[in-house]
């Protein structure tokens, strides 16, 4: 699974890296987050484009993944 | 629908204090307006001697000390910076050149309209148009690149530099201006001017307020989640407006505005533009600022010293109309936006990812 890391990117650089994630690997992604707000809008835009979203807390950084 | 009733709720606050706040004193459509408040701000530091727009805020004061103090109980005070800061810096200065024009950032835009101010509305025009240009150069790869975890002083520090801003309003020593006419006289009380921009700065940490990223968000990802609160802002303080009976619809005569529309459409295309560079408007700015983001505190101190620009250069527009200075300065702005704009982009490298 492609993973995308998008620590220390500012609004609205995450969910524009993982939109063209998504355009090359359509089964889905794995997207590294390290604060509240990018964790909000790249699930929003995840589960807005039709997939399933289970996330994974460690040490202040979040890991989305997203499936079909 | 559950997820988007806070924001809706802090759109609603924003606009309700910000018709209260004109109640208690400060000026017309201008409850809220964070450049005419960072630039009342310069004034009263002295570095610009317009001697009608001089006075410490505490609104904003306590939006930045809101965010702070939230952010630290929830523990998302993060200390982080190191994105292209220079950058932001010139960025910030440019949007305040572009609201000074205009006379309004894009929260006091919205507030301009819901008091019945039309010119506002050709603002808005060029402030979407500024946006849609902005998306064009995120679409082609524009970023400022990464930020990187610091020393927790160096984030305590812009919210430090707010509580020395309101020993310096409560103290008011010599050297410090305070107006005694004109827009920078009309304040409200500070202990309620303080306490709304607390509880403003609080939700809007909490809930992630942003002007400029409701239009973003709506044309890039069809995400309507930040346009409720932009929404919701108007709404409130149109009621709000027409209850109090300070709903005057038109053009002309309106309260610290000018009726020039192609310069109101470019000053707000400025903003509209350089916001979404910056990735966010000068309230989001001062919140992530609070928040212990540094990149948003130099943007802050870029709108202070863009103020003082402004002032000292004679580029501000005021009820006259726009100046010779301040129409020559919009079209340098736009030059130095394209340049970021195209520098930052995929143009030069495959760089957009990195």
């Amino acid at each position: 699974m492609k993973t995308i890391d998008t620590c220390g990117m500012s609004c609205p650089q995450p969910v524009l890296m993982t939109k063209k994630a998504l355009d090359e690997e359509k089964d889905g992604i794995d997207v590294i987050v390290d604060n509240n707000t990018a964790k909000g809008n790249v699930q929003r835009y995840l589960k807005s484009v039709g997939y399933s979203v289970e996330i994974e807390e460690n040490d202040g950084t979040f890991v989305l993944k997203a499936r079909k | 629908m559950k997820e988007k009733t806070g924001i809706i709720i802090t759109g609603g606050v924003v606009g309700l204090f910000a018709v209260l706040l004109v109640r208690f004193g400060n000026p017309a459509n201008m409850g809220f307006c964070i450049a005419c408040f960072l630039r009342d701000i310069a004034g009263a530091l002295g570095l610009h001697r317009a001697e009608v727009v001089q006075y410490i805020r505490p609104e904003i004061i306590g939006l930045v000390l809101g965010s702070f103090i939230l952010a630290s109980m929830n523990k998302e005070f993060n200390s982080q910076g190191g994105s292209s800061p220079v950058t932001r810096f010139v960025l910030s200065i440019i949007v305040m050149i572009g609201a000074l024009i205009f006379l309004g950032c894009p929260l006091r835009m919205v507030l301009r309209i819901a008091g019945g101010d039309f010119n506002a509305i050709i603002g808005l025009i060029g402030f979407v148009s500024g946006i849609y240009v902005g998306i064009f150069f995120l679409n082609k790869g524009f970023n400022l690149k990464r930020s990187y975890k610091l020393t927790n002083l160096e984030g305590y520090l812009f919210p430090a530099i707010n509580v020395g801003f309101l020993a310096l309003l409560i103290v008011a020593p010599a050297f410090v201006f305070f107006s005694k006419s004109g827009p920078g006289a009309a304040t409200a009380p500070i202990w309620i001017s303080l306490a709304a921009g607390l509880i403003v700065g609080a939700l809007a940490q909490k809930y992630r307020l942003c002007t400029v990223g409701g239009t973003r968000d709506l044309i890039l990802f069809r995400d309507n989640y930040l346009m409720l609160g932009f929404l919701s802002i108007l709404a409130v303080a149109l009621v709000g407006n027409l209850i109090l009976g300070k709903f005057n619809p038109g053009f002309a005569e309106q309260p610290i505005a000018h009726t020039d529309g192609l310069w109101n459409f470019l000053g707000m295309a400025l903003v509209g533009w350089g916001s979404v560079l910056l990735g966010g408007c000068p309230l989001r700015q001062l919140i992530l600022a609070g928040e212990g983001n540094t990149d948003s505190a130099i943007s802050a101190l870029g709108l202070i010293v863009g103020a003082a620009i402004c002032h000292n250069f004679g580029l501000a527009s005021s009820a006259k109309g726009v100046t010779l200075n301040g129409q020559i300065s919009v079209g340098i702005c736009f030059l130095i936006l394209l340049a970021i704009s195209y520098a930052n982009s995929e143009f030069l490298s495959k760089n957009a990812q990195s």
